[in-house]
């Protein structure tokens, strides 16, 4: 993970502390991520994963230690990496394209026929052609997923973070959106991080895994992924891959059994 | 318009049935003075139309319209106050709803030592009745702006304004409309009020004079004009509401 260069993200000694708790649920913490990789967090619900992404994207500050996003400190700056949450939160009162120039008109500079136009080249990108005009609720939960992508990619920024996207999803929509993901993703060269509890999408869409092993957070794991990119499904049923993916499950029922 | 007449025919039926039954009741028991029937009620209204719509009407109207507009400059800007600063939402949310304890129609003939008989005292008893639930409803229009839009607004580097403009105002609007459906009648029955208590002209006062003469259905006549006069204007609410709001319902 560590290429020597500047990184995309990089902790360095982060703790935080929720104020209802007496620990700090993320404890000197340091990782990198290096430009242009891929890794899912994975980790038991409630472990921690998204205080992470919380700290990253300013919502919550951390109690000590340095966050920097491509070199810089995050501390006071704006825009800076691009995060979706769980829920797709389209503004159901506007309509897709609107939503989706959202994160250019908070920044400004732009006219309304620029952002539009920006939007519906975004929203082309992500499959959704033509659909710029309707209503969030005219579209399908795959498909408002994407619009939700489509926005955070018009944030501009070159770090995604990507909190559950698709775990609201039926099964075989997810499937699809996840290689739509990985797709998406070698095309824009971004970074991303990408939180799930579900193993198997972990493997199937990183380079490596980063293990939540316990809580408090000290450590993420980085656990390499023994398949070639670009990839297909196939390589889920790889031996190493099978194998692997054992032991991340039995890593993580233990926390839940504890 | 046809498929909500086809809603609304059950109702229709039933209040037909009912007027029927109160026509049937009121000539049998031949009191005009204390039960006058429907056709009593209309034939009055026709007499008096002169008085009635070039005089008090109008009164009315003024007193419930300028009543309405100081209560919904006073309603949505306490409602935004106490979003805004928390300071000010427990400083003023409490008086608030006290102040909807105190029993306005026992107070009126105060405000008309106060005010005299013009027209600022029926605006003060309209003020009072109806900028509550307009403070209110806005005001949890306000708070029902979901945390987690704020946020990602948030980490796109909104500022609270951009925030305010962007996600508070539009998920307050089907609040507001509510709450302006619930205030036009009862701007109108706050003006009724407080001509009813004092006053020189204006359906309340009317009806109240009408009273004085044992004149049944002179009482009822501006009663059912303001009826009519309030669900029209409800009514025209409820266009305007399906013209701005689109997404109700849906979260």
């Amino acid at each position: 993970m560590d290429t020597g260069t500047v990184s995309a993200l990089e902790f360095e000694g982060v703790s935080y502390q929720y104020p209802v708790e007496d620990f700090d649920i993320v404890d000197d913490l340091s990782f990198r991520v290096a430009p242009g990789s891929f890794h899912c967090i994975v980790g038991v619900s409630g472990c921690g994963k998204s205080t992470i992404f919380r700290m990253t994207n300013g919502l919550l500050k951390p109690k000590r230690g340095i966050i920097q996003v491509g070199g810089q400190p995050v501390e006071g700056r704006k825009g800076y990496c691009g995060y979706m949450p769980q829920k797709d939160l389209l503004f159901p009162w506007r309509p897709v394209w609107e939503n989706v120039a959202l994160p250019l008109e908070v920044k400004g500079g732009l006219s309304k026929a620029q952002r539009r136009e920006a939007a519906l080249a975004a929203l082309e990108d992500v499959g959704l052609a033509g659909c710029g005009d309707k209503m969030p609720h005219e579209l399908s939960g795959g498909m408002r997923q994407r619009a939700a992508f489509a926005r955070t990619m018009l944030t501009g920024s070159d770090l995604l973070l990507l909190d559950e996207p698709f775990s609201a999803l039926d099964f075989l929509t997810r499937l699809s959106m996840q290689e739509w993901l990985l797709d998406q993703w070698q095309k824009h060269k971004k970074t991303i991080l990408f939180i799930t509890h579900d193993v198997e999408e972990a493997l199937f869409l990183s380079q490596s895994v980063l293990v939540v092993e316990s809580t408090p957070i000290h450590v993420l794991s980085d656990v390499p992924v023994p398949a070639p990119v670009p990839r297909d499904r196939s390589c889920l049923k790889d031996p190493a891959m099978v194998e692997l993916k054992e032991r991340l499950i039995t890593l993580l029922r233990k926390q839940v059994e504890a | 318009m046809k498929q909500a007449c086809k809603a609304n025919l059950p109702a229709l039926v039933f209040l037909f049935a009912l007027l029927i039954l109160w026509q049937a009741g009121a000539n049998g028991m031949d009191a005009a003075y204390i039960l006058p029937s429907p056709t009593q009620i209309l034939q009055k209204l026709w007499e008096l139309r002169g008085p009635l719509f070039t005089v008090h009407l109008p009164a009315t109207m003024t007193v419930t319209a300028i009543g309405l507009v100081i209560s919904l400059v006073l309603g949505l800007g306490l409602a935004v106050a106490m979003d805004l600063s928390d300071l000010v939402r427990r400083m003023l949310y409490p008086l608030v709803v006290v102040s909807q304890t105190i029993p306005t129609t026992a107070i009126a003939p105060l405000f008309v030592l106060w005010f005299g008989y013009g027209i600022w005292s029926k605006v003060l008893v309209t003020v009072l009745i109806t900028f509550f639930p307009i403070t209110i409803t806005v005001y949890d229009g306000l708070r029902s702006a979901k945390t987690e839009m704020v946020e990602l607004l948030t980490t796109y580097g909104a500022t609270r304004r951009a925030i305010f403009l962007k996600i508070k105002v539009p998920c307050a609007l089907p609040y507001f409309f509510s709450a302006l459906k619930m205030a036009i009648p009862m701007s109108v029955i706050g003006a009724a009020i407080g001509e009813w208590l004092g006053a020189q002209s204006g359906l309340g006062y009317f009806s109240r004079r009408m009273m004085t003469q044992l004149d049944g259905a002179g009482v009822f006549a501006p009663i059912v004009l303001l009826s009519v006069v309030a669900m029209a204007a409800v009514g025209v609410v409820a266009l305007l509401e399906r013209r701005f709001v689109r997404w109700r319902g849906e979260s």
